[in-house]
């Protein structure tokens, strides 16, 4: 674990995986005086309470995510992606069978980024871990649903894309209006379900 | 009569701004917010509004807005004409509007961004805690364009007369920086910087003050994706760095050689493109 220094008033955490970001991130999480708590891929990001901060990690253990109370949430899919059919060759099994293993994994959010709402799911299956398009498009519907080397996710709105997409959901993931904005948090375990 | 403002008006860029909405950057949520928090503070204090109501920040001026009730307005930011009803009025100071009234506010000869507060504040729906536009994510209201109606929230105790000193936009801008949190992807990252030189670029926005000039030298690839925090400078492949601003990203993939100073940053969100940009690594 490698404490970066980011500004005055932030520390960037850096380690060397997810399962040690979750462990960093449950450490933090309730803090008081954390202004901002961003996990991401290998880092997590903390604002605020600094001297606090740098106490809590002299002692963190790193192999183990404190048992916490995380939320499920269940997102429906209609598996009609454009990308599903290279998806499925990619693998060398049927579009079906992509659906059944995308469908039957477990999956956390790791963390989110790229736009409101969107959450990085990490528990993809092997076979379903594959490379981004090699031409991002243009504009990726709200609601589609892609994976993108060891990630799924859910696109919350219209934006640009690269990830090869395989169905698309009519939930909404993010609404600025609503009490609880975000659909998927760091730390929710989600499924798909075939809508 | 309702208390109302329409614009008359836009000018270049008028948006509603805050103090913003940080704390939500783990959902994506870049935080927002006046880019001049300073000067957006400093206008509510002339109105008699509590210092994070909601106001126009303006880009370059050229606003004209019509109160629909009586209220009081105050415009702030760099140096600039104001008039009512066609006639010169005082920026910096409160003016008082009778219903019908007509608001215009000129180009400022120097610097960006004026805020105009108004009393009560403007009273839009809050999103994730602010009223603030965020380009980048297109959360809270869209720009303004011209007719629109903005409703106004109920005005505190009136103030007494008020005046603060304009902002002052300089040639050369020499900003405080604190090396990190990817130093080490570049050779001698210090003297680099102190070294530099660079012009804000005309690409500059809320996201990110675009810089023109020294390419820093850095090693080749990306990061996975880290949290970025307001004032980051990144740099790109090409060596070109990039201040964020308030409608930064929550997430980037290139290498943060520092972070500016936070108090420092509203002076480079009023830098208009050309102005020198050095940088002070300190402590």
């Amino acid at each position: 674990m490698l404490l970066r220094r980011c500004g005055t008033d932030a520390l960037l955490v850096e380690v060397d995986s997810l399962t040690e970001v979750a462990a960093v991130r449950a450490a933090l999480q309730g803090l008081p005086g954390i202004e901002e708590l961003v996990p991401a891929a290998r880092t997590v990001l903390v604002k605020g309470a600094l001297t606090e901060v740098r106490k809590v990690l002299e002692d963190v253990d790193l192999t183990e995510v404190p048992a916490a109370h995380p939320r499920e949430v269940t997102i429906p899919v209609t598996y009609d992606g454009p990308d599903l059919d290279l998806v499925a060759r990619t693998a060398g099994i049927t579009p079906d069978e992509v659906v059944k293993l995308h469908t039957q994994a477990s999956y956390e959010v790791a963390f989110c980024g790229f736009a409101p709402g969107f959450g990085y799911l990490t528990g993809l299956p092997e076979v379903l871990r594959q490379p981004r398009l090699d031409s991002p498009r243009t504009k990726v519907p709200r609601g589609s649903v892609g994976i993108a080397g060891e990630f799924t996710a859910a696109y919350p709105r219209a934006t640009p894309g690269g990830w090869r997409l395989i169905g698309r959901t009519e939930i909404t993931l993010f609404d600025p209006g609503a009490e609880t904005p975000a659909l998927l948090q760091p730390g929710d375990l989600v499924r798909f379900v075939v809508a | 009569m309702s208390r109302t403002v329409t614009i008359v008006r836009t000018g270049p860029q008028a948006l509603v701004q805050d103090l913003g909405r940080p704390g939500h950057a783990h959902l994506g949520v870049p935080p927002s917010g006046a880019v001049d928090p300073h000067s957006l503070k400093l206008a509510n204090r002339l109105v008699g509004n509590r210092e994070g109501a909601a106001c126009l920040e303006l880009l370059l001026g050229g606003l004209a807005v019509r109160a629909g009730a009586s209220c009081t307005a105050a415009v702030t930011g760099p140096s600039v004409e104001v008039r009512v009803n066609g006639a010169l009025a005082d920026s910096h100071h409160p003016l008082h509007l009778g219903a019908g009234d007509v608001l215009e506010i000129g180009t400022p000869r120097t610097g960006l961004r004026s805020y105009l507060a108004l009393s009560g504040g403007v009273d839009v729906p809050e999103e994730l805690g602010s009223r603030s536009t965020d380009l980048l994510s297109g959360i809270g209201p869209d720009p303004l364009r011209d007719d629109d109606v903005l409703p106004l929230g109920s005005p505190g105790p009136a103030c007494g007369a008020d005046v603060v000193p304009p902002h002052h936009a300089p040639h050369r801008l020499q900003l405080p920086l604190r090396l990190g949190p990817r130093d080490d992807w570049f050779a001698d990252a210090e003297t680099q910087l102190r070294r530099g030189s660079w012009t804000v670029s005309d690409r500059s926005n809320r996201v990110g003050a675009r810089l023109h000039g020294t390419a820093l030298t850095r090693r080749d690839g990306e990061i996975p994706s880290e949290g970025m925090v307001t004032g980051a400078v990144q740099v790109p492949p090409d060596g070109q760095p990039v201040v964020f601003l308030n409608d930064h990203p929550t997430t980037g993939g290139y290498p943060v050689i520092g972070v500016v100073d936070h108090d420092h940053l509203r002076f480079l969100g009023q830098a208009r493109p050309g102005t020198v940009v050095t940088f002070r690594p300190v402590g």
